[in-house]
């Protein structure tokens, strides 16, 4: 699949759910409360999504390319048939890579002006 | 517990559900089982159900986002179709937005005033007439008699002079008693309404005024209470202005003042001038009402058995005693004509659709396929056709903005009712709901056909079904319908016209062309001297009748279909039984000459004919008729039946009999008539005074007004002159609210038809479209273009034979239905059905003629290689 910059720079900025989703199955194959978990984790519980949100961000992003339905399965003892696994695609990597270097270059701005802390 | 989630999860598109209901049930089972105690669970479906119906929400609109996207990009791609489609939609809308913004304005909404349900009108009943005015003493005993109603008011039109400060001026009012406010329960813009001491024949001369006379007159200037101002040669002074959407009794009205009858014409039982107004007490029903007034006449019946002969109560509600029956017949048939043609149009955008949405079948059916779902195309389709309805809804409401004027002409001027605005909540609430059905009635049946077929057969494209295959089915039916309902309209059509030619043709007893018409007032007390009134006619005549295009002159005290009083009950030396009723009216002589009514016998009434000379009278033909039927009646004599009235007593001699006048109107039945000399009215109140100078003329009668004008000025400076007009004029003006009826029942036929032609047409070429083939090997088996046109025109006249017939058969309940309005014309008239029948088959033919002509030109060898 082929994509340009300019397909990248019309969905930036991404919305935080999007961009969270994307970080989310951007190692491996996740399904929908996976997700959630993940997502909670990662943010020390602060963001709880909710299913709703999840899964309609899910739809959307499906639509735009970003993520696709897994066709790898776990192991069938680990398994749920109703559970779906999705994959980031190379066009979701790309997109979310543009979207972290745009959120680093506006902390960048920040730090420059010094309204955000220094590197830790 | 989890049966309810799923139930939950139904707010979300079907498609939405399909895809990801498992998933969410699931996380939701999840988090169900990591909640430890009530409150967590309590906490987590409040969440659930929240979350569920703000994202539902946000999924809808992305597909309707997604969807209107699409729309546009169809829409645009067939501009021809889109634009049409609008357009139809636009005048389907529109029409019925302009008819029902008069409908509601005039016969649905309640009258502008509080508890309107409780206002009754009163009227006298004789058993030749169901409504007729009061007299006083009459109102007096029946409002002293009767418990039913709150209050009871009488009022009589009135009209002043008003000097002002410029030119006299004519104003019309209404006089009335001190409840007649109370019972409107309005309440005055400045100052005060009437109380019972504004109304004894010693009180202080008081008025109200309307406001549009107060701002007219005195700049609405709000130092006017207190004021006098001269009514007449009187001082009156001004107590208050009434609100400005208040008109009541008649939109003309300009000032109220009190009623004061004076005591000799309180006992007079049998002149009837007064109107009424009640509101019934809480709790009475206008049954209850009617019983008791009943009861009370009868009573007095026997009590003045001759002035009360079989004379009863009408008790009507206030809301539809207003609105003039033919009035309503008028707005409710157009009302009618306008849904027919929304019905077409539906009909026809529900066909163009079909055609359109079979046309993309395929694509419809491969998105279907790729997992578009049932759902998803429905909602598809609608989208487009609520789109195009509220494209279409637009243009219809700009179509009624400018529509608008042209229908209040239906609704007559003096109804007491303000202007008729047609963008309010109500008319604009109501235009909303037309387009939206609109949009869901075109769009519906299309979008659930294709769903059908999208499950079944949508790939076997080619397969040929023919025009009778079950997919044609449902466009021929629309298009049945379309035929039908342009039937009911040409019929109706049909049938108005022969009524307003048959009421055109109603001889009004005078030939109304090339007649001036003058009202001119003779003030009082001036004028009350016969003397004086002489003075003025004798040099008012004689001058115009000198003026250079004048073939004659005369006055009468009200022109034909000009209204005013004048029924007196006659009797006959000799003929006994109940009086019956006669219009007077006083002339001058060349009057009958003037309008063209001719004198079958006797003579004309004379200058001679004075005072101090013995009474006389020409009468109509059929007062005549009614008193000496076979007899000469020249010579013969009669008076009036009021008691206490010597004038009206005296013996009058026939002297000349003219041809009858339907002066109440070409459509309502008239009452005999007898026209006294206008030298012989004593001196006193000048109401019968001929007042309305007529001339006939060999010119331009528009020519004359100057100089008419001018010589009137010179006879009497201070006369106020009012209503010029030609005969003519007053005569069309009573054809005028059917003429413009029948010009938008023609203009909603004429759509009609252009709406039906077009569905058979798209019907036919789309089947010749699908059976090119079967024509092409038709014609490579030696078939020639004649059977091909046959077979095609056979389908296109079946289907209009069924709707001719259909339509044929709903048009004699609408016939009978607008029976007020056919002027005796039936509803069945054979001139209207043959003209609709050849009409309608007319349209059949030139709708199906192109597609005809396409299928003689299928090409065999092409359909060979095709196969």
């Amino acid at each position: 699949m082929t994509f340009s910059q300019s397909d990248i720079d019309e969905l930036l900025p991404l919305p935080p759910a999007t961009f969270h989703i994307l970080i989310a199955v951007a190692d491996e194959s996740r399904h929908g409360y996976a997700i959630i978990q993940d997502i909670a984790a990662r943010t020390n519980g602060e963001l709880q999504m909710s299913a709703g949100t999840l899964y309609r961000s899910i739809q959307r992003m499906q639509e735009q390319g970003l993520i696709v339905e897994s066709r790898r399965r776990p192991d069938p003892e680990d398994d749920d048939e109703r559970r779906r696994y999705y994959d980031i695609t190379p066009f979701g990597t790309a997109v979310a890579r543009a979207e972290a270097r745009r959120l680093s270059e506006l902390v960048r701005l920040a730090r420059a002006r010094g309204i955000a802390p220094e590197r830790p | 517990m989890m049966r309810l989630h799923s139930l939950l999860l139904y707010l979300y598109p079907s498609s939405f559900r399909a895809e990801y209901g498992a998933e969410l049930a699931h996380v939701f089972q999840k988090r169900r089982q990591l909640a430890s105690n009530a409150v967590e669970v309590l906490y987590l479906w409040v969440r659930e159900f929240v979350d569920v119906l703000f994202n539902a929400a946000r999924v809808h609109w992305d597909i309707l986002r997604q969807d209107l996207r699409y729309t546009r990009r169809t829409l645009v791609r067939a501009p021809g179709f889109t634009l049409t489609a609008i357009l139809i939609t636009g005048l389907g809308i529109g029409a019925n937005t302009a008819t029902f913004s008069i409908t509601d304005h005039v016969l649905v909404r309640p009258l502008p005033f509080p508890e309107p349900d409780r206002l009754v009108q009163l009227w006298q009943r004789t058993p030749a007439y169901p409504q007729v005015e009061i007299s006083s003493p009459n109102f007096d005993d029946w409002k002293k008699s009767s418990t039913s109603f709150e209050l009871m008011s009488a009022y009589s039109s009135d009209a002043v002079t008003y000097a002002g400060n410029g030119q006299p001026q004519r104003l019309e009012g209404t006089s009335v008693t001190s409840e007649f406010f109370g019972i409107l329960r309005v309440q005055p813009a400045l100052g005060r309404v009437f109380s019972e001491d504004d109304m004894g024949e010693e009180a202080a001369r008081t008025v109200i005024l309307s406001h549009a006379f107060w701002q007219s007159a005195f700049g609405g200037n709000s130092d006017i209470l207190g004021k006098q101002i001269r009514f007449n040669d009187d001082q009156y002074t001004v107590i208050g202005v009434m609100p400005p959407d208040f008109f009541f009794p008649a939109r003309p009205g300009q000032f109220w003042r009190p009623l004061i009858i004076p005591a000799p014409a309180r006992l007079i039982r049998d002149n009837y001038y007064l109107y009424a107004i009640a509101r019934l007490k809480a709790g009475v029903s206008l049954e209850k009402a009617r019983a008791e007034m009943n009861l009370i006449t009868e009573q007095l019946e026997r009590q003045y058995p001759r002035e009360n002969a079989k004379l009863r109560a009408t008790v009507e509600p206030l809301q539809e005693n207003l609105i003039p029956r033919q009035t309503r017949s008028l707005l409710w048939t157009l009302f009618g004509a306008s849904l027919c043609v929304l019905l077409i149009a539906c009909t026809n955008l529900a066909n163009l659709l079909l055609a359109k949405a079979m046309g993309r079948s395929k694509e419809l059916t491969v998105r279907a396929a790729i997992g578009a779902g049932r759902e998803r195309l429905v909602r598809q389709l609608l989208t487009e056709s609520m789109s195009l309805s509220v494209a279409g809804g637009v243009a219809g409401i700009v179509i009624a903005v400018v529509a608008l004027p042209l229908l209040a002409q239906l609704v007559p001027q003096r109804l007491p009712l303000a202007d008729v605005t047609v963008l309010d909540q109500r008319v604009l609430g109501f235009a909303l709901l037309v387009t939206l059905g609109t949009g869901l009635a075109f769009g519906v049946l299309p979008a659930l056909r294709m769903c059908g077929r999208a499950d079944h057969d949508g790939l076997r494209e080619r397969s040929r079904s023919g025009v009778g295959g079950r997919r044609e089915r449902l466009r021929s039916i629309l298009v049945v319908a379309e035929v039908a309902a342009s039937v009911v309209l040409l019929v109706s059509s049909g049938l108005l016209i022969r009524a307003l030619w048959r009421v055109q043709a109603i001889d009004p007893g005078f030939r109304p062309d090339s007649v001036l018409s003058i009202q001119t007032w003779l003030p009082t007390p001036r004028y009350q001297s016969g003397v004086n009134r002489d003075r003025f006619y004798q040099e008012v005549l004689s001058k115009v009748r000198a003026l250079p295009g004048v073939a004659n002159a005369g006055m009468i005290s009200f022109a034909p279909m000009t209204g005013g009083g004048g029924i007196w009950p006659v009797t006959v030396p000799g003929q006994t039984g109940t009086p019956q009723t006669g219009a007077i009216r006083f002339v001058s002589p060349g009057y009958f000459d003037t309008i063209g009514t001719r004198l079958t016998r006797g003579r004309d009434i004379s200058d001679s004919d004075i005072v101090d000379s013995s009474q006389v009278a020409v009468v109509s033909e059929s007062f005549a008729q009614r008193y000496w039927p076979n007899q000469d009646p020249i010579g013969q004599t009669f008076n009036f039946a009021f008691d206490n009235y010597p004038f009206a007593q005296l013996d009058r001699t026939v002297v000349g009999v003219v041809g009858d006048v339907r002066f109440r109107g070409l459509e309502r039945r008239s009452e005999p008539q007898i026209y006294l000399a206008y030298r012989q009215l004593e001196d006193g109140p000048t109401y019968y005074a001929p007042k309305d100078l007529v001339v006939r003329s060999s010119i331009d009668p528009a020519q004359l007004v100057a100089s008419v004008r001018a010589v009137i000025q010179q006879a009497d400076p201070e006369m106020p002159i009012s209503a010029v007009r030609t005969l003519r004029d007053i005569v069309d003006l009573q054809t005028a609210p059917r003429s413009m009826q029948l010009r938008l029942v023609v203009a909603f036929a004429t759509l009609s038809l252009l709406l039906a032609g077009l569905g058979i047409h798209g019907l036919l070429s789309f089947a010749v479209g699908q059976r090119k083939p079967e024509f092409g090997l038709r014609i490579a088996l030696g078939a020639q273009p004649r059977d091909i046109i046959s077979v095609v025109l056979r389908e296109a006249v079946l289907l209009t034979g069924i709707g001719i017939v259909t339509g044929l058969i709903v048009s004699r309940y609408v016939g009978r239905w607008m029976e007020s309005l056919l002027a005796g014309v039936s509803a069945s008239d054979p001139a209207s059905l043959g003209v609709t029948i050849v009409v309608a088959l007319a349209m059949t033919l030139s709708g199906s003629l192109l597609p005809a002509l396409r299928a003689t030109r299928a090409d065999p060898t092409a359909v060979i290689r095709g196969e």
